[in-house]
């Protein structure tokens, strides 16, 4: 943790050294999500709801899904920026360094302009907890706590996997958008807005419901179940076929060099 | 024009060897299309009467989105170009006999069109055959369909040539990435990326529909489905003429500057 | 102690042709090519020496490199290092040795050096006292004081080559890998460079692998030259037994008044112009003071100088014997 907290502080030495550019890109991040919510806000101008979810109760799970995204960007990046570690020879110095991989990997690249997201996601948030209607309970911040947490999780997983693809190949690595960046920019609606078998999808395959639809009923007071205010852990072991996958990869690249 | 025609086909090729590349992009679009699809159909479902396109239309403007990606999305940029202004790479090009703006102009719209070619016809082919309420249908009449195609080629135009004043631009921005992605943000939303612009507030709607963002992905992905028509179709290609003459314009002073400078600050 | 033994490694490489149909055909399959990368690698490098590798780009030298430093794993043969394999015992074996690619930067490229150095120390879990002592040594060896404060960007490549050989060092590893240490790099820095790493092997016995292009690197640091080609171990030997064997030709640089010097058996002209002509002999035919004596007959001879060949001329005459 201490040699994590040293990079840390290196990347953020860095990063100032471009203060401007920093504030710039940051802003850039703020803008871009905050089309997003314009493009929710100019719906519910038209609409009273969605799938009986207000403006409000939206703004929740976009919320969430945002900060769990930037969240892993901003700590997962390495894995993010994978294939570009590989190609310039950044990964190779990594393996001849005696400390874990996937640790290296976390600590080699971090982007904080990712906080402009963040912060957007922030200010959707403190306007949505009060404004939601939710009967805040001491269970249920723990429920959005969950959310956040294990949403940037599952993020990270994917990110993970989109990792181990680069070790196979550099090309066609896109699609692994459909699920980060599709992730976040369709989480914005509860995932049961685009019908069961999207639902399922999600629920089962990559567990991003887990975190967001599921939970937030929870929130919403429409489901009591705890099994639904812990369905974010349990989404979580996504993490594993994802890590698993990972070392596949990395045994892989070690024997081709590709 | 033979010179013109040769970058083109250098890029082509180079385009198409990326195999896996647009395999995966053509998943990525079709996810994405649906998902879009879906959503609004969340919406109209709530209230049929209050949509303020019909339904046919926003499908159809979701899959010309999707299809011609390529050529309207603003955040595919450029970087041989741009990286060759900001490291002073223009240098090279600036040994040939050619006019450089001229020559990025090509290279930029072939790029976009030699991907934008290799996605359109699986997903125009699929959304085609999809069941009745998410299949892209076919523009109301002949006459509407050259319109579209008409529109279509001035706004690759249009989004080629704002593309390339921010690339000039960039030249005296302090934050060139910062600047990129503000502007690249903000132009797809006013161009109806994230929402197509009839689903704007009427105020906000009248001021964005006469800005150049207007004229690149709104205008030919309305006018295939007949969104707009007639007369309407006829003004908006012309705003799209205006702004599109007007940007190149504008292009090719800024671009004339900027290489003076470089030649003065040698590269 | 190094051991490498029938060390093979193909790496499989997508064929990409040029032209229109090809371009779309490659949009359905794709050929590949199998590239024997390594046959049947093998040698032993001893705790102390210092080793040349060489060989034309794409000769397999990276991937011999990569091989021993853990990061890639051969299809089959043994590796043994310091009784490590080191795609097995990863961590353990690369605390144990120091790497230096000489393209690549191992710097933080916006932050003051010395911040590098104190990461990289923190990474090797090197003790305090001990990273004291090797900077202080590394600073006064490689003349660093002054710039340990600099960024890295502002650095020369000299300078940051020379801070990369440091940083490779913090750790005192007891075997240190150098992939072109001195690529780029002006006179005054090669020569730097190079005296530094003569030193570290002679005081503290580093035991030191070095690729390189530089013919002159090696003539200053190797006693003994490893030469791949087409990945494989075509040479082991000493220099000089490896300049015997690529030719034992003489040349001979005369400048001449008047009409050029007849040539005679055993003699080849590599050049004839300005009244300078060289002329290579075989001494095995004709002795250079029967050539001398030949040449100035018939000539008026101004000045004339007889050298051996370099390095450079040794090589490749080298690549060229085995048609690398």
């Amino acid at each position: 943790m201490g040699l994590y907290m040293k990079f840390f502080s290196m990347h953020l030495k860095s990063q100032m050294q471009y203060k401007t550019s920093f504030y710039f890109t940051a802003l850039g991040q703020f803008l871009a999500s905050f089309t997003v919510f314009l493009g929710i806000y100019f719906m519910f101008s038209i609409f009273e709801e969605v799938e009986g979810f207000a403006f409000s109760e939206v703004l929740l799970s976009f919320a969430v899904m945002l900060m769990a995204f930037s969240l892993a960007e901003m700590f997962g990046r390495g894995f993010d920026l994978f294939p570009r570690m590989l190609g310039n020879g950044q990964f190779d110095r990594a393996l001849v360094r005696p400390r874990s991989i996937i640790f290296q990997t976390l600590a080699m690249q971090m982007d904080f302009t990712r906080l402009g997201r963040a912060a957007q996601a922030l200010i959707v948030l403190i306007y949505a907890i009060p404004a939601s209607g939710v009967h805040w309970s001491p269970d249920r911040f723990f429920t959005l706590f969950l959310m956040i947490v294990c949403g940037s999780l599952i993020f990270f997983a994917l990110f993970m996997i989109y990792a181990a693809f680069s070790f196979f190949t550099v090309e066609g690595l896109e699609f692994m958008n459909i699920f980060t960046d599709g992730g976040v920019q369709f989480g914005r609606y509860p995932f049961s807005i685009y019908g069961e078998g999207i639902l399922r999808f999600l629920t089962f395959v990559i567990p991003l419901a887990l975190v967001q639809y599921y939970p937030l009923l929870y929130l919403l007071g429409r489901e009591d179940s705890l099994l639904y205010m812990f369905a974010p852990l349990m989404g979580t072991i996504f993490l594993l076929p994802a890590y698993g996958f990972f070392r596949f990869g990395l045994s892989q690249y070690k024997s081709t060099g590709s | 024009m033979k010179k013109y025609f040769a970058i083109f086909h250098i890029r082509f090729v180079n385009t198409l060897q990326y195999r896996a590349a647009a395999l995966a992009g053509l998943s990525t679009q079709f996810a994405w299309g649906f998902m879009l699809i879906f959503s609004f159909a969340a919406f109209y479902r709530v209230n049929p009467n209050s949509f303020p396109m019909e339904f046919s239309h926003t499908v159809s403007f979701i899959w010309i989105q999707q299809a011609f990606l390529a050529l309207f999305a603003l955040w595919f940029w450029d970087d041989d170009i741009a990286n060759s202004i900001l490291d002073g790479g223009i240098a090279y090009d600036l040994v040939r006999p050619i006019n450089l703006y001229g020559k990025w102009f090509s290279t930029s719209a072939a790029k976009r069109l030699a991907r934008a070619v290799l996605r359109c016809i699986p997903i125009l082919f699929v959304a085609f055959i999809l069941p009745a309420p998410y299949r892209l249908i076919l523009p109301p009449s002949l006459l509407q369909f050259a319109l579209f195609i008409l529109s279509t080629t001035l706004g690759l135009g249009v989004v080629v040539a704002f593309a390339m004043l921010v690339y000039t631009s960039l030249f005296y921005t302090v934050s060139p990435s910062g600047i990129r992605v503000m502007v690249m943000v903000l132009g797809d939303f006013l161009s109806g990326g994230i929402v197509p612009l009839p689903f704007f507030p009427a105020p906000v709607r009248n001021v964005v529909e006469l800005l150049p963002f207007a004229s690149m992905l709104n205008m030919p992905a309305r006018i295939y489905s007949g969104s707009i028509a007639g007369m309407d179709a006829l003004s908006g290609i012309l705003l799209q003429c205006f702004w599109l003459a007007a940007l190149v314009l504008i292009g090719t002073l800024i671009s004339r500057r900027v290489l003076k400078r470089v030649i003065v600050q040698g590269g | 102690m190094i051991t490498l033994e029938n060390i093979n490694k193909t790496f499989r490489v997508a064929k990409r042709q040029a032209g229109f149909s090809n371009a779309f055909k490659a949009l359905f399959s794709r050929e590949y090519e199998h590239i024997h990368a390594l046959s049947n690698v093998s040698f032993t490098i001893n705790e102390g020496e210092m080793v040349g590798y060489i060989g034309p780009n794409g000769a397999g030298k990276s991937t011999t490199i990569k091989i021993m430093c853990g990061v890639l794993t051969p299809e089959s043969g043994i590796c043994q290092i310091n009784g490590l394999t080191p795609w097995k015992h990863r961590i353990s074996h690369v605390r144990e040795i120091g790497v230096v690619f000489g393209q690549r930067s191992q710097l933080w490229w916006d932050v003051p050096v010395i911040d590098s150095f104190e990461l990289i120390r923190d990474i090797y879990k090197t003790d305090r006292i001990a990273y004291k002592k090797n900077l202080e040594e590394l600073s006064h060896l490689l003349e660093l004081t002054e710039i340990l404060k600099t960024p890295a960007r502002s650095l020369s490549l000299g300078q940051r080559m020379r801070c990369e050989i440091a940083a490779s060092l913090l750790h005192s590893p007891k075997i240190l890998f150098l992939d072109e240490p001195t690529i780029g790099l002006d006179a005054p820095s090669k020569l730097a460079v190079r005296q530094f790493i003569k030193e570290l092997n002679q005081k503290n016995g580093t035991t030191v692998l070095l690729t390189t292009h530089d013919m002159q690197d090696i003539e200053a640091l190797s006693e003994r030259i490893l030469l791949i080609g087409k990945g494989k171990i075509l040479l082991d030997g000493s220099l000089n037994e490896l300049k015997k064997r690529a030719t034992n030709r003489k040349t001979l640089i005369i400048e001449y008044a008047g009409k050029p010097p007849e040539i005679c058996e055993g003699m080849s002209v590599i050049e004839d112009k300005n009244k300078r002509i060289i002329i290579t002999l075989d001494p095995d035919v004709i002795s250079i003071t029967d050539a001398i004596s030949r040449l100035s007959a018939d000539t008026a001879i101004s000045d004339l100088s007889i050298a051996s060949i370099t390095a450079e001329e040794m090589v490749a005459a080298l690549y060229r014997e085995y048609s690398i």
